[in-house]
C-alpha cells in the first residue's frame, strides 16, 4: 500500500511537470529557502519512516524439513540498519552518553565486598577503561571524527548530485539543441551559478549540517546511548526514531481517509445544491457539533471493547496494535473531514457561478464532466493547502490522544506513548529527563518542518496571496 | 429575531437526534445489549436468565430502533433508542457505572472547569489580539518576521510539553504554586494560576498567527486606503477601522467556543487534578464508562449548537449589515 | 439641486476660463518616477501642474500607471512600490520631503482623494456620519456638538436628501451613487485645495455618472479647488477637463488643453484612441483598432513604448526614447514625429485617421424575407423571496417580466439598460441557464421552454453565449485546445480527433490568434485575446445566434475596437445573429440593427437603431442618451434623472419609470402604459407617445 502511495506521488509529479500552470506554484515553493529546507528535513523523516515500513521476517538459520522458517518477529529495514542500537539494551535508565547506570545497585567488587554504586553499563562506553577520565575526551574525539566524516560525505553527496544535475541539463540541452551556451560550461560553473541561488545555498548549508549531525550521531551511537536508555534499558534514540513512522502513518493515512469524504461531499453539496446540499450540511453539522476528542474517544472506546471481546481474531499482539493504529486513522479521518468539506462546498458554490462553468452548461456538458473537468481542478489548491496544514496538527493530536488513552496501542512506539511513559519519570529523584526531551525534540523538528513547509505551500498556492 | 431563534432551536433538534443516533449506533453496532449485560455482570459464567434480567432492569429488552410489534407512535417510541435518548433532552443522563447520577455530577463539576476555562479564554483572547495587532502594526519589518517565526515555533510544540514543562518549572523548581489539586473559594486562585497560564501559552502561536492573517487581509481592503487618505494615523486606522471589521471573522471562530468552556479542558484538568468536567470525561474514557461519555457528547453538541446561535447573534452587534431572519 | 429633471443646457467647456490662467499653481509634479522594489518603473518621468479651479485629466488605459501616479501624490503607494525620484509640490510644500506626521495633515486636509469603487471604499461597519466626522475632527478641529450639523450640511451639499437620517446610516443602506456622493462629502470635509478623483464614475451607471460628474463640477465651482481626474473615458474627459495628459505605459505621451487635444491630437496613440471609439457615423466600416495590447506595468522598455503598435513607427522609434517636445498652444508630445526630420516628412504625408471604408455588402439588402431565428414571447423570470420560520415564499423579484423579441438571421439586436434591469437574465434565460418562469422561446421553430435536458441538447449548438469577463469565462486549468474542444465533444460536432484539430486551427485563425496558441493556458493571454478565445469557443459548435453579454465592457478602448471589428466581420462571413447586451450606447449604435431598451425587467422602447437612438420617444431612453458623455461635448441637452433605479422586488405601481420621470402624469402612477406604435418597427410604452 505504501508503495502504491509512493507511485501515485511520483506519477502525480510527472503529470504535473507537463502542465506549466501546475508547475508554477511548485516553482514558487522551490524559490523559498524556508520551504526547501523544511522539505529536506521532512523527506529525511519520511525516509526513516519508509525504511521502517519495509517489513520482512528474518529467515532463521536452521531449516526444518528443508523449508525456510521465518522468525515470528517482524522486522523492518530500519531495524536491520539500527540493529546495533536496538540490540544493546541496558538494565534500566542511563543518562545520555553515560558509561554508568542511573540507579545504584549492589555490586560485588573483586575483593568480594558488597558495594552500592552506579554500575558500568553493559554497552554504553564499554570500550573505555576508566570512563571517569576518558569519557569526555572520547566523546569529543568521536564528535570531531563524526563531524568530519559527515562533512566529507555531505560534500561528496553534493558534488555527485551536482555532477548528475549538470549532465542532466547538458543532456537536455543537447536534445533540445536550443541552449548551446549552457553545454559549454563545465560542472564547476554549473555549481557556482547554482550557488547564486538563495534557496540552493540554504539547502546546501542544511545538507552539510545534517550530514555532520548524522556523522556525529552514527559515530557516537556505535559505542554510547546518545539519548540515554529508558526504564527497561532500551535506547531512547531508537525508540524516538521508531516513533516517526507512527506519526507519519497517522498523518498520511488519516488524510487519505478524510480526502475522499471531503472532496466528494463538499463538491457535491456545492454544485448540486438542493436536497443533496441539505443532507450533507446536516451530516457535517452533526459530526462537527460533537467535540472531536469526545467523538474519537467514544469511537476508540467502542473499538477497544470490540477487540477485547474478540481476542481470538488476532494472531499476534503486533497485528492487534497495527489494526488499532489503522482504526485510529480511520476514526480520525471520519471525524476530521468536516472542515475541508465546508471549505470545498463554499468554494464550489463560488465556482459554479463563474462564467466558464456557465459556458460549459450552455454546451450541454454533463454535470459529472463539469465536476471533473472544471470544478475539481480548480479546488485542488485548497485541498493541497488543507492537507499539508492538517498533517502537523495530526502528529500533535496523536500525542494528546495517546496520552488520554484513546490513541495508539500502548505497545506501538509513538511520540504519544513515549511521552506518556516518560511523564511519570519526571517525578523521580533525580529526574529522568532525556526520554521526554527526546520525544518532544523529535516531535518539534517534525512538526516545525511540516508547518514551515505547509506555509511555503500555502504562500505559493493561495491565489489571494500572490496577485503579482 | 425571535422567529430566527425559534427556527434555530427547531433546527437544533434534528441535529441532536442525529448526534444521539450516531453515538447510539456506535455503541450498539459493536455491542449488543447481551454483550453489555455480560460486561456488567462479569465476563464469565453468566446465565442467559441473568442477562435477560439485567436487560429488563436497565431497559434494554426492547428493540433497538424500530418496534415492529407495537402500535402507532410507540412503533418508534417503545425502543431502546427512543427511551434512552428522550431522557437526554430532559437532562436525565442516567447513572454512571459506579452508580452515581451523571447529571448531578456534571453540575458539581462545572464550576471548577469554568474557573480554569473562562480566565484562559479571556486572558488568551486579549493577549492573542494584542500580539497580532502589534505584528500587524509592524508588518513587513524584522519585528513582524520575528513574531511570526516565534508563532510558528510555539505552535509546533506539543501542548503536552507546555503542561509538563510548566508544571516542572513553576511547581517543582521554583515552588510557586502547588503542582495540582483544587480548592473552592479564594484559595482556588493559586491552583488556577498555573493551568490558566499554560492554557494561554498553549495556543498563543496558532491564534496570534491566525488573527494576524485576518488583520492583514482587512488592511489590504479599499476602505483602509480611504481611511489613510483622510490623514488618519496608522494606529487610528488599525483601531478604529481595521479592528472593528476584523471582529467579524474573529467572532466566527471565537464565540462558538464560549459555551464549550463549560466542558473544561481534558488535558489541563487531568494533569492538574482539577475536579472538573474535563477530568471527569478522561476518567470515564479510561474506565470505559459509556453512559458518561454519551452524556458528555450530548452536552458538548448542545453547547456547540448554542455557540452557533450565539455567533449569529454576536454578528448583529458588530456587523450592521446582518439582520437575523 | 435635487429638484426637477428639467432639460438644462450642459455648459459646454468651450475653453479654459481666462481667469484660471492668472491663478497660482497648486500642484507641481516634476519628473516623478516610481519603481517596484525590483527596479521596474511603474510611473516613468511624469510632470504636470495644476492651477486653482482647474481640472487636469489623466487619461489612459488600464495598467498605464495613472492610479499609481495619484497614490504617489498622496504618498499612499502600496507596499513594494516607492517613489524613486522626482518632485511633488503642493503649494509651497514639498510633499516628498514631509515627515509622516506632517503628511497626515496634508492628506484629507489640503489634498483629498475619492476612489473607483464607492462600495468598497467606505468602512462597512461605521455610519456614514462617523466617517465624515473623522475628517472634521482631524482637519477642521471641530469638537463635540459642532460636528454633527456640519456632517449633515456636507451631505446636503452633495445632494443627499434626508441628510440627517442618512448620516446615521451605514454604507450598505445607500445606493452606489449615494456612496460616491458620501465619498465626495468626506473629501470636501477637509476643504482641500486639491481633489484627486480616481475613476470616480467607472463603477456607476450612465445616468448616475452624469449626476456625479455634475456634482464634481458644481463643487469645484463653489470651492475653487483643483481637480485631478483620473479616467479612461474620453467622454468624461470631454465634459470635465481643462487640461489633459494622455498616459501610456507609465509616461505622459501627450499633454494639451482639452479643446486642442480633441481638435488636433498629436501623438499617434491619441489619434488612434479617438478613431477607435465606436459610433453611428462609422457603423458601415471597421473601427481603427490599435493592434496588439497595452504593455504590462513595469515592463522594461528602451525605445518609444508605443512603437510596437504604431503604424507610423520607423527605425528610430524602436531604438530611442522620444524626448518631450513642446508644440504651440500649450500642447506637448513625446513622439519622434515631432522631433526629427524624418518625422516631419512623415507628418506631411497626410494620413487619414480612419481607414478606408471597406466594401460592406449586404447592408440593408434582404431586409424582408429574413427568417426569424429566435422568437421570444412574454418571457418571465421571477426569483422567489423566502422569509419567516418556515421559509415561506413571500414575494417575487421580477427580474424579467414579460419580454418579447424577434431576432432575424444575420441581424444584431441590442438590449440596452442600466445595471439591474434584467438584461443579463434575459440572455441566460434564453439559453435555459436560468429556468424561465413563464413565456415561450422558439428557436428555429422549436420551443425551448419545458423540454427535457436531452431534447434541449439538440438545440444547444445553435445558440451560444459570450460573457462579460474574459478572466472568469475561461477555465484557468485548461489549454486553449481543450477549451475549444469542450463544446465539440459535448455536442459531438467533429467526428474524429484529426478533424477536431483541424477545426481548432481553423477557429483560431478565424478569430485572429496564432495556431501555436492552442497549447497555451488562458493566463498567458491578455483580456482581448481571451475574449477572442471565448469567441472561438462558441464558434466551434457552428451557432446561428450569439448572445453577447457586454463582451467589451471589461476591455480597453483600443482592444474593444478589435473585438467589435471581429464580431462584425464574423457576422458578415457566417451570417450570425447577435443578441447584444450592453449599457454602452456608442457600441450599440455602431453594431446593432435594432435596439430594445429595458427598464426594471420590461422593454420600454424598441425600434431600429436610427429610430431609438435618434428620435427616442420614451423619457427614459431620452435621459439615457443624454447622460452619455459625448466626445464632441456640445449641443447635447442633458436630462438629469433624479434618484436611482428602484428595486425590482418592489417595482413602482403603474409605469415603472414614473418615480424618475419629468413628464409624469396622474395615469402614469396607476396603470402600466400599453404599447404605442410609432412606425412599423418602432414601439414604445409611454402615455406621452400615445397622445
Amino acid at each position: 500500500m505504501i508503495y502504491l502511495l509512493l507511485a501515485t506521488v511520483l506519477a502525480a509529479a510527472l503529470w504535473i511537470r507537463k502542465r506549466p500552470h501546475l508547475v508554477l506554484p511548485w516553482q514558487r515553493v522551490a524559490k523559498g529557502s524556508v520551504g526547501m529546507v523544511s522539505l529536506l528535513l521532512l523527506s529525511l523523516f519520511v525516509l526513516v519512516g519508509l525504511l521502517d515500513t519495509m517489513h520482512y521476517r528474518a529467515a532463521l538459520s536452521e531449516k526444518s524439513n528443508g523449508q525456510t522458517v521465518y522468525s515470528a518477529e517482524v522486522l523492518s529495514v530500519f531495524d536491520a540498519l539500527a540493529k546495533g542500537i536496538k540490540s544493546r539494551s541496558e538494565k534500566t535508565y542511563s543518562a545520555p552518553l553515560a558509561a554508568y547506570l542511573y540507579a545504584k545497585e549492589s555490586m560485588e567488587t573483586s575483593e568480594g565486598k558488597i558495594l552500592r554504586d552506579y554500575p558500568r553499563l553493559r554497552y554504553g562506553g564499554a570500550h573505555l577503561a576508566d570512563p571517569q577520565r576518558e569519557l569526555l575526551g572520547d566523546v569529543l574525539k568521536r564528535t570531531g571524527i563524526g563531524a568530519l566524516e559527515g562533512l566529507l560525505i555531505g560534500v561528496l553527496l553534493i558534488a555527485v548530485s551536482n555532477m548528475l544535475f549538470h549532465f542532466f541539463v547538458k543532456f537536455r540541452t543537447v536534445w533540445s539543441s536550443a541552449g548551446r551556451e549552457i553545454s559549454k560550461d563545465n560542472w564547476i560553473s554549473t555549481f557556482t551559478r547554482a550557488m547564486k541561488n538563495k534557496p540552493f545555498k540554504a539547502l546546501l548549508i542544511t545538507t552539510l549540517l545534517i550530514a555532520m549531525l548524522l556523522g556525529i550521531t552514527v559515530n557516537l551511537a556505535a559505542v554510547y546511548h546518545v539519548l540515554g536508555t529508558d526504564k527497561v534499558g532500551q535506547d531512547v534514540l531508537y525508540l524516538a526514531l521508531k516513533s516517526i513512522r507512527t506519526g507519519l502513518v497517522i498523518g498520511t493515512v488519516t488524510t487519505l481517509v478524510m480526502l475522499p469524504f471531503a472532496l466528494l461531499l463538499g463538491i457535491a453539496a456545492g454544485y448540486l445544491r438542493g436536497w443533496v446540499d441539505d443532507v450533507i450540511q446536516y451530516l457535517y453539522t452533526v459530526l462537527s457539533s460533537i467535540p472531536s476528542v469526545l467523538l474519537i474517544a467514544a469511537a476508540v472506546l467502542m473499538m477497544q471493547v470490540y477487540i477485547e471481546m474478540h481476542p481470538d481474531w488476532f494472531e499476534t499482539s503486533a497485528a492487534r496494535a497495527d489494526l488499532r493504529l489503522l482504526f485510529l486513522c480511520l476514526i480520525l479521518g471520519v471525524t476530521s473531514w468536516t472542515g475541508l468539506c465546508r471549505l470545498l462546498r463554499g468554494e464550489t458554490l463560488k465556482l459554479r457561478e463563474l462564467e466558464y462553468i456557465q459556458a460549459a452548461q450552455a454546451f450541454g456538458v454533463s454535470s459529472s464532466r463539469i465536476l471533473t473537468r472544471h470544478i475539481v481542478p480548480n479546488v485542488m489548491h485548497i485541498v493541497l493547502i488543507a492537507v499539508v496544514m492538517d498533517f502537523s496538527s495530526l502528529v500533535l493530536a496523536e500525542a494528546v490522544l495517546s496520552y488520554v488513552g484513546v490513541g495508539v496501542d500502548p505497545s506501538t512506539m509513538s511520540f504519544g506513548t513515549l511521552i506518556n511513559s516518560a511523564r511519570l519519570e519526571m517525578g523521580r529523584e533525580p529526574m529522568v529527563w532525556w526520554t521526554l526531551a527526546a520525544a518532544f525534540g523529535f516531535m518539534l523538528v517534525l512538526v516545525l518542518a511540516a508547518n514551515l513547509f505547509a506555509d511555503a505551500v500555502r504562500d505559493a498556492f493561495d491565489p489571494r496571496l500572490n496577485r503579482t | 429575531m425571535i422567529a430566527y431563534l425559534i427556527r434555530r432551536i427547531l433546527y437544533a433538534i434534528p441535529i441532536l437526534v442525529g448526534v444521539n443516533l450516531l453515538t447510539f449506533s456506535l455503541f450498539f453496532v459493536v455491542n449488543t445489549a447481551d454483550d453489555m449485560a455480560r460486561m456488567q455482570l462479569g465476563m464469565k459464567r453468566v446465565t442467559p436468565e441473568a442477562i435477560e434480567k439485567w436487560k429488563q432492569q436497565h431497559g434494554y429488552d426492547k428493540p433497538l430502533l424500530f418496534n415492529a410489534h407495537a402500535e402507532g407512535i410507540s412503533k418508534i417510541s417503545d425502543t431502546i433508542f427512543f427511551q434512552k435518548s428522550a431522557r437526554m433532552f430532559a437532562f436525565d443522563f442516567g447513572s454512571s457505572n459506579d452508580g452515581r447520577n451523571v447529571a448531578r455530577e456534571i453540575q458539581t463539576r462545572m464550576m471548577p472547569s469554568l474557573a480554569i476555562a473562562l480566565p484562559t479564554f479571556l486572558i488568551g483572547l486579549l493577549i492573542y489580539i494584542t500580539f497580532a495587532l502589534l505584528m500587524t502594526l509592524f508588518r513587513a519589518t524584522a519585528l513582524d518576521m520575528l513574531g511570526v517565526s516565534l508563532c510558528v515555533l510555539l505552535m509546533s510544540i506539543s501542548g503536552l510539553f507546555y503542561i509538563i514543562g510548566g508544571q516542572f518549572v513553576a511547581s517543582k523548581l521554583w515552588h510557586w504554586v502547588p503542582i495540582s489539586g483544587y480548592a473552592g473559594g479564594l484559595d482556588s486562585i493559586k491552583f488556577v494560576l498555573l493551568p490558566v497560564l499554560i492554557g494561554v501559552m498553549g495556543s498563543v502561536g496558532a491564534s496570534s498567527r491566525w488573527y494576524r492573517t485576518i488583520f492583514l487581509e482587512e488592511i489590504g481592503k479599499d476602505y483602509v486606503r480611504t481611511a489613510r487618505a483622510k490623514g488618519l494615523s496608522e494606529l487610528r486606522v488599525l483601531f478604529r477601522h481595521v479592528l472593528k471589521n476584523a471582529m467579524i471573522p474573529i467572532l466566527t471562530g471565537v464565540v462558538v467556543v464560549i459555551p464549550l468552556l463549560f466542558m473544561g479542558s481534558l488535558l489541563t484538568e487531568s494533569f492538574f487534578g482539577i475536579p472538573g468536567l474535563g477530568s471527569y470525561t478522561i476518567d470515564a474514557i479510561n474506565a470505559q464508562d459509556f453512559s458518561v461519555v454519551r452524556a458528555m457528547v450530548f452536552l458538548g453538541s448542545m453547547l456547540y449548537i448554542a455557540g452557533l446561535v450565539l455567533t449569529d447573534i454576536s454578528y448583529t452587534i458588530v456587523d450592521p449589515r446582518v439582520r437575523l431572519q | 439641486m435635487k429638484s426637477d429633471s428639467s432639460l438644462n443646457q450642459l455648459r459646454p467647456l468651450t475653453s479654459t476660463p481666462p481667469e484660471i490662467g492668472r491663478r497660482e499653481f497648486i500642484l507641481n509634479v516634476d519628473s516623478l518616477v516610481t519603481r517596484l522594489n525590483n527596479g521596474a518603473r511603474i510611473v516613468d518621468d511624469i510632470s504636470f501642474s495644476l492651477k486653482q479651479g482647474e481640472t487636469f485629466a489623466l487619461l489612459g488605459e488600464s495598467g498605464c500607471g495613472k492610479s499609481m501616479t495619484a497614490l504617489a501624490l498622496m504618498r499612499l503607494l502600496p507596499d513594494g512600490i516607492r517613489v524613486a525620484s522626482g518632485d511633488i509640490k503642493l503649494g509651497e510644500e514639498d510633499i516628498l520631503a514631509l515627515p509622516e506626521y506632517a503628511m497626515r495633515k496634508v492628506r484629507g486636509g489640503q489634498m483629498a482623494m475619492i476612489f473607483q469603487e464607492p462600495g468598497l471604499s467606505l468602512n462597512p461597519v461605521m455610519t456614514v456620519g462617523d466617517q465624515i466626522a473623522e475628517v472634521l475632527t482631524l482637519h477642521q478641529q471641530l469638537r463635540g456638538k459642532e460636528v454633527r450639523p456640519r456632517c449633515v450640511e456636507l451631505l446636503e451639499q452633495v445632494g443627499i436628501s434626508d441628510a440627517l437620517r442618512r448620516a446615521s446610516e451605514y454604507p450598505f443602506q445607500l445606493s452606489g451613487g449615494m456612496k460616491q456622493r458620501v465619498m465626495i462629502a468626506m473629501a470636501m470635509a477637509g476643504q482641500p485645495k486639491l481633489l484627486i478623483a480616481d475613476e470616480p464614475t467607472t463603477a456607476l451607471d450612465v445616468t448616475i455618472q452624469a449626476q456625479v460628474l455634475k456634482l464634481l463640477r458644481d463643487t469645484q465651482q463653489k470651492t475653487g479647488m483643483a481637480l485631478l481626474l483620473i479616467t479612461h473615458d474620453l467622454g468624461v474627459v470631454a465634459q470635465m477637463a481643462h487640461q489633459v495628459g494622455v498616459m501610456y505605459a507609465g509616461q505622459i505621451i501627450e499633454q494639451a488643453p482639452r479643446e486642442q487635444l480633441f481638435a488636433r491630437p498629436a501623438h499617434p496613440y491619441t489619434q488612434k484612441l479617438f478613431a477607435a471609439l465606436p459610433d453611428a457615423g462609422r457603423s458601415g466600416q471597421p473601427l481603427a483598432a490599435i493592434p496588439g495590447n497595452v504593455p504590462p506595468l513595469g515592463a522594461p522598455l528602451a525605445a518609444c513604448r508605443f512603437a510596437p503598435r504604431c503604424d507610423k513607427a520607423w527605425a528610430l522609434c524602436h531604438e530611442q526614447v522620444p524626448e518631450w517636445t513642446q508644440l504651440e498652444n500649450g500642447q506637448g508630445v513625446r513622439c519622434h514625429l515631432y522631433t526629427s526630420q524624418m518625422g516631419s516628412e512623415k507628418l506631411n504625408l497626410k494620413t487619414s485617421l480612419s481607414p478606408a471604408p471597406s466594401n460592406v455588402s449586404g447592408e440593408g439588402a434582404g431586409e424582408e424575407g429574413r427568417d426569424t431565428f429566435l422568437q421570444v414571447e412574454n418571457l418571465q423570470v421571477h426569483f422567489l423571496i423566502r422569509k419567516g420560520i418556515l421559509q415561506r415564499t413571500v414575494g417575487y423579484v421580477k427580474a424579467v417580466d414579460g419580454v418579447s423579441m424577434n431576432i432575424p438571421e444575420g441581424r444584431t439586436l441590442a438590449l440596452v439598460g442600466e445595471s439591474g434591469c434584467g438584461k443579463t437574465t434575459v440572455g441566460k434565460a434564453l439559453l435555459q441557464l436560468i429556468t424561465p418562469t413563464a413565456g415561450s422561446v422558439r428557436f428555429a421553430g422549436h420551443e425551448l421552454i419545458g423540454i427535457t435536458a436531452r431534447q434541449l441538447r439538440k438545440h444547444r449548438a445553435g445558440m451560444q453565449m459570450i460573457f462579460q469577463d474574459p478572466y472568469a469565462s475561461l477555465n484557468p486549468k485548461m489549454r486553449v485546445a481543450e477549451i475549444l474542444q469542450e463544446g465539440m465533444d459535448a455536442l459531438s460536432i467533429a467526428k474524429n480527433s484529426d478533424e477536431r484539430q483541424r477545426r481548432i486551427d481553423e477557429l483560431l485563425e478565424q478569430v485572429g490568434l496564432e495556431k501555436a496558441s492552442k497549447w497555451r493556458y488562458p493566463h498567458e493571454f491578455s483580456g482581448g485575446q481571451r475574449q477572442r478565445i471565448a469567441i472561438a469557443r462558441v464558434l466551434a459548435v457552428n451557432p446561428n445566434l450569439l448572445i453577447c453579454d457586454e463582451p467589451t465592457s471589461a476591455l480597453d478602448v483600443s482592444v474593444q475596437a478589435q473585438i467589435l471589428n471581429l464580431l462584425k466581420s464574423l457576422q458578415q462571413q457566417l451570417r450570425l445573429s447577435y443578441l447584444f447586451i450592453s449599457h454602452n450606447l456608442a457600441v450599440v449604435e455602431y453594431l446593432a440593427h435594432e435596439v430594445y431598451v429595458m427598464y426594471l425587467g420590461r422593454i420600454v422602447e424598441r425600434g431600429t437603431v436610427a429610430e431609438v437612438l435618434h428620435t427616442p420617444k420614451h423619457p427614459y431612453t431620452q435621459a439615457l442618451l443624454s447622460a452619455v458623455p459625448r466626445i464632441d461635448g456640445q449641443g447635447m441637452k442633458t436630462i438629469r434623472l433624479p434618484g436611482e433605479t428602484p428595486s425590482p422586488s418592489r417595482p413602482p405601481q403603474g409605469c415603472h419609470f414614473h418615480t424618475r420621470c419629468a413628464h409624469v402624469m396622474a395615469k402614469c402612477r396607476e396603470v402600466y402604459p400599453g404599447e404605442t406604435i410609432i412606425s412599423a418597427t418602432h414601439r414604445v410604452h409611454c402615455y406621452l407617445a400615445a397622445e
